[in-house]
């Protein structure tokens, strides 16, 4: 890639992490289209945060949106990281998994409906706790219905990335994208630092998080499908082509025999470089979405 | 938690209701609605407890200029007073598009 | 009160089924057996520690890579096998620490060995599989997601020994900046925050609470019981729909969950209305 080509497409760039999860979800969509559903006037905030000294969000930072995306009815789920890091509460997490319902019933009705999950976690709201892993358990179910129907599309951006109970739910998407910035993992590095020590894992250590959880790595090892640039038009560009290629023949994390075999040819006696990863498991090359 | 409610008068008529913000650490999101009388109230909930006053001092300047009849609600988690002058300027902005 | 000691699953898997192994080839951590259950053969399964496995960070009862996909693959075969006929009760035996926290976990995608054995789970329910969880021990986080926590019915002991929960004391307090005793605390009056199994049943996300004198060494009657509830629990499974809706139906839900049952018909309506 020539410095000149990078200089005028940073510039011309439309940030798209910089957006908030309701400029995120809006700006997928076709223009005049889309409307929001159980917003902020409605006020269905967390029954369970103020009485613990927390202030609620109105929309308990999670925006449904329901429209056409390249002229294809869809509804679009944009979890707020900037509220308690976007993490799945009651609320949140049920308007998840109704909106992935209402969207399987429109599909049962000869409606093809897709869902788009933007995805900011770091997965259940302690302060919610069980009804938290409860909702992304419900969630999970919810997205292998539908799935069935039309595509169930997954984008993490960053900056919380897809941690948590979350990344499983992400695994289940019939198309995963991410930007570079972005991180998808089970298991976030402090956590992992904490319970097996820092050898395990160096939370400090920036370079190897990304090296492990970041976009490209997820992508050259074949784990998500798109690599995006942080600029709002290409991602709508992403979208758009997965809503229209629709449900795909073989789910991701339907593939247990070939998954299966390649963590048996790992050696787990030692700790990897995640590259090497890449030339094992795909044959993707890293490559910018440009079409 | 705090609760601060805060009422002012008011002469204009809005039309148009508005939401800005999102309750972040620092941040906070403002409702604004049109409201059926003459009265402009302003109803805070905070996680920052002890700055009752300092609230009373921002708001009484945003409706030293600004005479809507209003319903505002505000959920706050310890944002600065430049941040909520902000996000009320941005919600009084949409509200007026 | 509830340390892990991960010797229920192989307690309880062995009492129902009478057998307590891996399947050939398979890792030693998850146990896999087809046994008689009321008038079906039922499969089992229960993940277990293996102090011997391969990954290091999986030796202790957590669900790992391997067991995520071993999982998936056994709970698959039986809906292979059963395309044409009928379909057998898939039952989780539940007793698991957690997920395995290690680098090499998260190299190579635990995210995606975990949602494997979830898709297989419910895609097995989906399909007509009763599936059913027994938590005889600990179901935490990604661990439950994994395995268990896509059951048409979950059951559980009533016991101190049963931990369902998103995340263990000490690093819940960590992540939340509390003490312990300050946690411990809140989850007294906030019932989705308890460690306790009987607070967790107000949820109404459990079929049934069930007693036993001691959890560890059950008695032949308490084992017979236990497959009383079971096959109940596959009838109820059978009778009903597919899906997971009994979860926001149950009189649990009604309780607590207002705000679900709340922000779901909201949206249903406002769905339409466009």
């Amino acid at each position: 890639m020539s410095d000149q080509r990078l200089g005028a497409n940073f510039i011309n760039r439309q940030s798209f992490i910089e957006l908030d999860a309701r400029e995120r979800a809006t700006a997928l969509f076709d223009a005049g289209t889309s409307r929001e559903l159980v917003g902020p006037f409605d006020r269905v905030e967390s029954p369970w945060l103020e009485m613990q000294g927390v202030t609620p969000q109105e929309d308990d930072g999670c925006v449904v949106m329901k429209g056409k995306i390249a002229g294809k009815a869809a509804v679009v789920i944009a979890l707020e990281g900037a509220f308690q890091g976007g993490s799945l509460g009651e609320v949140s997490g049920e308007k998840m998994t109704a909106a992935i319902d209402l969207a399987c019933a429109d599909n049962e009705k000869g409606i093809p409906t897709s869902a788009v999950i933007l995805v900011e976690t770091g997965g259940v709201r302690l302060q919610e706790a069980n009804l938290g892993l409860a909702a992304t358990a419900e969630l999970m179910a919810s997205m292998l219905a539908l799935r069935k129907h039309a595509p169930v599309i997954c984008l993490t951006a960053g900056t919380v990335g897809a941690f948590g109970g979350m990344a499983l739910a992400v695994g289940l998407a019939s198309y995963i994208a991410m930007t570079r910035e972005a991180r998808l993992g089970m298991n976030g590095p402090e956590v992992i630092e904490q319970e097996n020590g820092l050898d395990e894992f160096d939370s400090s250590d920036h370079a190897l998080i990304w090296a492990i959880d970041g976009g490209e790595q997820r992508y050259a090892t074949g784990l998500v499908d798109a690599l995006v640039d942080d600029d709002t038009p290409q991602v709508v560009k992403v979208i758009r082509r997965f809503v229209s290629k629709g449900v795909p023949p073989v789910h991701r994390s339907s593939e247990v025999a070939l998954y299966r075999s390649r963590i048996e040819a790992l050696d787990a006696s030692r700790q990897w470089d995640p590259k090497e990863l890449r030339a094992l498991w795909t044959t993707n090359q890293v490559e910018e979405e440009k079409r | 938690m705090e609760h601060i409610e805060l009422n002012y008068p008011a002469k204009r008529k809005v039309s148009k209701k508005a939401h800005t913000g999102v309750v972040g650490s620092g941040d906070l999101e403002v409702l604004l609605e049109p409201a059926p009388d003459n009265i402009a109230k302003v109803s805070i909930r905070t996680s920052v407890d002890g700055f009752s006053k300092a609230w009373k001092a921002v708001l009484d300047r945003f409706f030293s200029k600004y005479d809507g009849a209003v319903r505002i609600q505000i959920n706050d988690a310890g944002a600065t007073p430049g941040n909520v002058q902000l996000r009320l300027a941005q919600a009084v902005e949409v509200s007026e598009q | 009160m509830s340390e892990f000691t991960g010797v229920r699953g192989t307690v309880w898997f062995r009492g129902l089924t009478g057998q307590a192994s891996s399947m050939p080839g398979d890792p030693k951590s998850v146990l896999t057996a087809d046994a008689p259950l009321g008038k079906d053969q039922a499969r089992f399964l229960c993940v277990v520690p293996d102090p011997h496995a391969r990954f290091p960070c999986a030796r202790h009862g957590e669900v790992g890579l391997e067991e995520g996909y071993t999982l998936a693959t056994r709970v698959r075969e039986v809906s292979e096998q059963d395309k044409n006929t009928t379909k057998r009760p898939i039952i989780a035996i539940v007793d698991v620490k957690s997920q395995a926290y290690g680098r090499r976990e998260e190299t190579a995608g635990i995210f995606l060995a975990c949602a494997a054995a979830a898709d297989a789970y419910g895609s097995a329910r989906l399909k007509g599989h009763p599936v059913i969880t027994f938590v005889v021990g600990h179901a935490l986080s990604g661990a439950f997601l994994t395995h268990g926590y896509q059951a048409n019915r979950i059951l559980a002991l009533d016991d101190d020994g049963v931990m369902i929960h998103a995340m263990h004391k000490a690093a819940a307090a960590r992540v939340t900046r509390r003490s312990v005793e300050e946690l411990e605390k809140l989850a007294k009056t906030i019932a989705p925050m308890s460690y306790d199994v009987r607070d967790y049943a107000k949820l109404g996300l459990l079929y049934k609470l069930l007693h036993v004198s001691n959890p560890e060494k059950p008695t032949q009657q308490e084992i017979r019981k236990v497959q009383g509830e079971l096959i109940a629990a596959i009838e109820d499974a059978r009778s009903s729909s597919v899906d997971l809706r009994n979860r926001l139906e149950s009189k649990g839900a009604l309780e607590t969950r207002k705000a679900s049952i709340l922000v779901r018909s909201r949206l249903e309506a406002q769905w339409r209305e466009g």
